[in-house]
Parts: C-alpha cells; sequence; structure tokens
C-alpha cells in the first residue's frame, strides 16, 4: 500500500507540470500584457514599463516560466492585482465559509440520495419508480440560476424565513444548502439508482434472497455494500470541483467564498488568484483521486491495490 | 432491429425529437430573419404585463408619471434645457399615446420588447453555441480519441497526459479561466470556450472504442487489402463507434446550453447587443424584484422544455443505440 502511495504521487508530478504549463500558457502567452490591464485608461510608458518591471513580464519567457514554478513549488503566488493581499492568506480566509456550506450540504445530498435510490430500487418498474424518474428528468432540465432566483426572491424576501444575503452565523448558510440540495438531489438520485439497479440483477443478490433474507436486508446490507463503491467514486471525485461549482450560490448570497473569489477574481483581470485557486483545485483532484483508491480496499477487501 | 427502427418503436423518444425539432426550426427561422426579426422594436409600454394578466394602472395612464421638473434659474443652459424639454414634449405625445401597447402575448421588458420574440431570438443564440460547441468538442474528442487508441504507444502516452491535466482541473474552473484570459466577448468566444474545454468525456469513451476494434478482423482484413492507417481510422472504424460521438454530441449539448446561460448570466458570454437566455435571466433577476416575472417565467419554461425534451431522447438514444440491450 505505501508502495502504491509513493508511485501514484510520483504520477501526480508530469501531470502537475501540465497544469503549470497550461496555465502559464494560458495567463503569460495567451492573456497578452497584463500590463495594460493593470495601469488603467490613462497609462503613461513610464507606468507600463514600471508594471512590466514589477510582475516580471520583461523577462523572457523562461525566466517567467521559471518564475511560476518556483511559486507553485512554495505556494506562495505573491500579491493579489486588485486588494494587494497576499494571494495565500485571501485564499485561507474563504476556505471557512466555503466549507461551512459545502460540508453539510455533501453529507445530506449523499445519504439522502443514498435512502432514495435504495426506496426507488425496491419498487423498480413501478410507476411510482418512473414518476420519480420523471420528476428528476424535470427537475433537472430548470437552469440552477432559475432555483436560486426563485427561492431567494420567494423564501428569503417574501416570506422572510431566512436571510437575503450575508454571511455571519449559521442562519446565512442554510437556504443555500436547500437550494444546492434541491438542485443536486435530482442527477444524484438518478445516478445511485443506475448504481443500485446494477447490482440488483447480480448472482448474489439471488443467493442472499434464496438464503431466505429480508428484502430489507438485502438491499441496505448486500446491495449497499457493493454499490457503495461507484457511489464513494462519484462523491470523492466531485470534491474538489464543488468549491468551484458552488460558486453561484456564493455569488448569490454574498458568501465570501472560493467560488465568489474566482468570479471576482475573473471580473478584475485578477491573474495571481485565478492561478493560485487551478492550482489548489488541481492538486486536491489528484489527492482526491488517490484517496479514493486507498479508500476502495476499506470498503471493499477483494480490491488489491498494486 | 435497427437502433432507428427500435428509436421509432419509443412513442416518448419520438414525442421529444418532434420537441426539439420544434426548437431547431424555430432557430432556422429565427437566424435567417422569418421569425423574431423585428424583435428590437419597442412594441410595448415599458414592462407591459402579458395580455392574460391586463394591463396595470400605471401602463393605462402613462402621461401622469412625467412630472416636470421646475427650472433651475442659475443654470447657464436653462434655455436650451427648455427648448429641448418642449422638443421631447411634442415627440413624447407623438409616441407615448399610439403605437406602444399596453399589453402584449406574454409582456414586455423593460424597453418595451415582446419577451416573446425576445425569447426566441435568445433562444436562437444559446441553442447556436450549444450545438456548434457540443460538435467542436466532439469532433475534438473523436480526433484525440482515434489517434490515441488506434497508434497506442508515444502518441497514446502524449494524449493520456493532456487528458489527465484537463480533468486535474474541474471544467467549470477551467472555463472561467479562459474567460479571464479572453477579454475579447463574442459569440464564437463561448463556442472555443466550451468546446476546447469539453473534449475529454469524448476522448475517453472514443479511445475506448478504437482500443477494442483496432485488432478486430474487419480491421486486420482492410490492412490486408492495403487501406491506410488514415483510411482504416476514419472510413472502416470510425462508422462502427460513432453512436457513442451521436450520444455525446446531444448530452454535451445540453450541458453547454446550460454552461452558456449561465457564463452570459455572469456577463462573461455574449456580448452587450446581443441576447440569449442568460442575458435575459440577468434582466429577470431584477424584474422580479419589480414583481415583473414575465420574462424569468418565458426563459426558464422554454428552457425547460427544450432541455427536458434533449435529455429524453438523449435516454432513449443512448437505449436504443446500446447493443447490449438488442436480446
Amino acid at each position: 500500500m505505501l508502495a502504491f502511495t509513493v508511485r501514484r504521487l510520483g504520477q501526480m508530478l508530469p501531470t502537475m507540470l501540465g497544469v503549470v504549463l497550461l496555465l502559464f500558457m494560458l495567463f503569460n502567452w495567451v492573456g497578452g500584457d497584463p500590463a495594460y490591464l493593470l495601469a488603467g485608461k490613462m497609462a503613461d510608458a513610464d507606468a507600463i514599463a514600471n508594471i512590466r518591471r514589477q510582475l516580471g513580464v520583461d523577462q523572457s519567457y523562461t525566466v517567467q516560466l521559471w518564475i511560476f514554478v518556483k511559486q507553485v513549488a512554495t505556494l506562495d503566488f505573491g500579491l493579489s492585482w486588485a486588494t494587494g493581499e497576499p494571494v495565500s492568506e485571501l485564499i485561507a480566509t474563504r476556505l471557512g465559509p466555503s466549507l461551512a456550506v459545502l460540508a453539510p450540504l455533501t453529507v445530506l445530498e449523499t445519504v439522502i440520495g443514498v435512502a432514495l435510490a435504495l426506496a426507488v430500487a425496491f419498487v423498480r418498474g413501478s410507476l411510482t419508480d418512473r414518476a420519480v424518474m420523471l420528476a428528476c428528468t424535470l427537475g433537472m432540465s430548470v437552469s440552477i440560476l432559475v432555483y436560486i432566483i426563485v427561492f431567494q426572491y420567494g423564501l428569503a424576501y417574501r416570506l422572510g424565513w431566512f436571510p437575503v444575503q450575508g454571511w455571519g452565523g449559521w442562519r446565512y448558510a442554510v437556504l443555500p444548502i436547500l437550494i444546492g440540495l434541491a438542485v443536486s438531489l435530482a442527477p444524484t438520485l438518478r445516478l445511485f439508482r443506475s448504481f443500485v439497479l446494477d447490482e440488483v440483477g447480480q448472482d448474489y443478490v439471488r443467493t442472499a434472497r434464496a438464503k431466505g433474507l429480508s428484502e430489507r436486508r438485502v438491499m441496505w446490507v448486500h446491495v449497499l455494500r457493493n454499490a457503495a463503491i461507484p457511489i464513494l467514486t462519484h462523491v470523492m471525485s466531485n470534491l474538489p470541483a464543488l468549491f468551484i461549482g458552488a460558486f453561484l450560490l456564493e455569488r448569490f448570497f454574498g458568501i465570501p467564498g472560493i467560488g465568489r473569489e474566482v468570479i471576482l477574481a475573473v471580473e478584475r483581470s485578477d491573474f495571481p488568484v485565478i492561478k493560485a485557486i487551478t492550482v489548489y483545485v488541481a492538486a486536491a483532484t489528484m489527492v482526491f483521486n488517490l484517496l479514493t483508491d486507498l479508500l476502495y480496499q476499506a470498503v471493499d477487501p477483494r480490491v488489491r491495490l498494486a | 432491429m435497427t437502433a432507428w427502427q427500435r428509436l421509432r418503436a419509443d412513442r416518448v423518444a419520438m414525442a421529444a425529437l418532434a420537441v426539439v425539432a420544434a426548437f431547431v426550426l424555430m432557430v432556422a427561422l429565427s437566424a435567417i430573419g422569418l421569425v423574431a426579426a423585428d424583435w428590437e422594436d419597442e412594441v410595448g409600454v415599458s414592462y407591459a404585463p402579458p395580455g392574460f394578466v391586463g394591463a396595470t394602472e400605471t401602463a393605462a395612464a402613462p402621461a401622469q408619471r412625467q412630472q416636470a421638473l421646475p427650472d433651475n434659474p442659475f443654470d447657464p443652459l436653462a434655455d436650451d434645457v427648455r427648448e429641448l424639454r418642449a422638443q421631447l414634449a411634442q415627440r413624447g405625445e407623438a409616441d407615448a399615446g399610439l403605437g406602444r401597447r399596453a399589453t402584449l402575448p406574454f409582456g414586455a421588458d423593460k424597453w418595451g420588447h415582446d419577451v416573446l420574440k425576445k425569447t426566441i431570438k435568445g433562444g436562437e443564440t444559446s441553442i447556436v453555441v450549444g450545438l456548434v460547441a457540443a460538435l467542436v468538442a466532439v469532433s475534438l474528442g473523436s480526433l484525440f480519441g482515434a489517434l490515441s487508441g488506434y497508434c497506442g504507444g508515444v502518441v497514446d502516452d502524449v494524449f493520456n497526459w493532456f487528458y489527465s491535466v484537463f480533468t486535474a482541473i474541474p471544467s467549470v474552473l477551467m472555463i472561467l479561466a479562459v474567460a479571464a484570459v479572453l477579454q475579447h466577448k463574442g459569440v464564437l468566444t463561448i463556442v472555443l470556450i466550451l468546446g476546447l474545454t469539453g473534449w475529454t468525456g469524448p476522448y475517453r469513451l472514443i479511445r475506448a472504442e478504437y482500443l477494442k476494434h483496432r485488432t478486430r478482423e474487419y480491421v486486420l482484413a482492410a490492412d490486408a487489402i492495403g487501406a491506410s492507417h488514415w483510411r482504416r481510422m476514419f472510413v472502416h472504424i470510425f462508422p462502427n463507434v460513432s453512436h457513442v460521438a451521436l450520444v455525446q454530441i446531444s448530452i454535451l449539448v445540453v450541458g453547454f446550453i446550460k454552461a452558456e446561460v449561465i457564463l452570459s448570466f455572469l456577463g462573461f458570454g455574449v456580448p452587450v447587443g446581443t441576447v440569449s437566455w442568460g442575458s435575459m435571466l440577468n434582466e429577470a433577476q431584477n424584474e422580479l424584484l419589480l414583481g415583473r416575472w414575465w420574462q424569468l417565467a418565458a426563459v426558464a419554461g422554454a428552457m425547460a422544455v427544450l432541455v427536458t425534451a434533449f435529455s429524453l431522447f438523449t435516454d432513449a438514444l443512448r437505449d436504443a443505440l446500446d447493443p447490449r440491450v438488442q436480446s
């Protein structure tokens, strides 16, 4: 297992190098000269030359790339162009609010999704099953923007059940979590149902039934343990993307999280922040993929990591 | 039974296909200027409600809202202002009473545009972006997947590295990063952003198919009669794996329409002056606070119908093309 982990960590290096190269090409080559963006509309040649020197964009591409690689290696991405804060500090302070929304959301979504998927799989093929699946398809067809606009207007603004916007205390997190659940439950349920139905036709299910086990025990113990592997993969591999994926919720409700920071950075052309967040999220994605593989063994003793 | 016959037998699929075809027809008519070409005409009063709701009182008496400001005796331009105001009043009387309608079939926006026509025009942008971007993404994915799966070896390694780099970055973040760099806004830009970031899914599936097919007997036979690599890849193998590409296109179209709506909503999408469902939702958000719900309802309804039909059709298409269910 240790050998496996070390080897996988080694495989991450070329991928990380690729991410760094891709970002470098995007921001330093395709993006053009950032000095003109920063200097504003009434810039003179001196000011532009000065900014170029500070950013290091007057150097050759090789030197610039080396600067970026050093930034990634030391996790020091310099100062934000928009606010002048150190980027690493900025990200550290945005992590808390994001987690306060995402952790409960992920747990609730997974638990409710699994419970509903098993319940629907009990009655597979029936009218209830088809009605639930149709409701899921309909629910998925409405844009997340519409959910947020209507819920924020209806539940917070008109009825006053929740604060409309802002951050401070758990009360502010409730409505974003509810909307997140409403949006994500339909696709999750559809996916988990397909995972469960893949298992229901297997031989071991027939054997368990032949032994005289109750349908409930077959579902909750035998089927669930086997369906847990794809479910686990799905949840784990979605976690890093969720940080960014919740950006609409964070923006609408004014939650000072990572996702809102990305939107702000794109609006202000704050390249260091975007680059730093992308590097962190890419690293998190790779680490979570490794963790998923390690968890497989805990869930399923048949899995041999080699 | 062929796949088409299986699809024909599925009534839900055919109904969904009819809805999708109706939308595509509308887009085509709107693109050549037969429908909704005059959406920018200010035919109604500002925020004219839908016909079935009835005109509001402010709309019925628009003249009352215009109160003349008192003249400022210290204003050096006072005489000019008075003259301009007199001109404006003349013209205002000319078009305030006649021409502008108090209600429209599905209401009007802030400028008095017909929401129904605006939704059609916005749909044209969103659907065209979704379709073209999906074509770009699947073409790229198929090309890369074919090269990777067919050639193997170093080529495969390089493309796999490429794939792992692109999948390490969540697609939302990738799209936003590209949007940050490309300052130039435009329909083509969104198509490129979505197309260039969306190829990974099709790539993985097409590559797996090519790995399976390249050692099949018909490919070896094609080799024996002297078919070139290129010909074997795209004339012999591709028709046999094209169903994967087809399903991928229809999955991506839905995803890209949703993505375009979000991008345009945030202001990273279509330029000012182009209408899309996303930019309409952006306006609708503020209108809802004033109680003007019709633009939101029109866009949300049109999008929900299209996406539901497309998703149902995609599911049926996958079932029809999946060889496992043939038995």
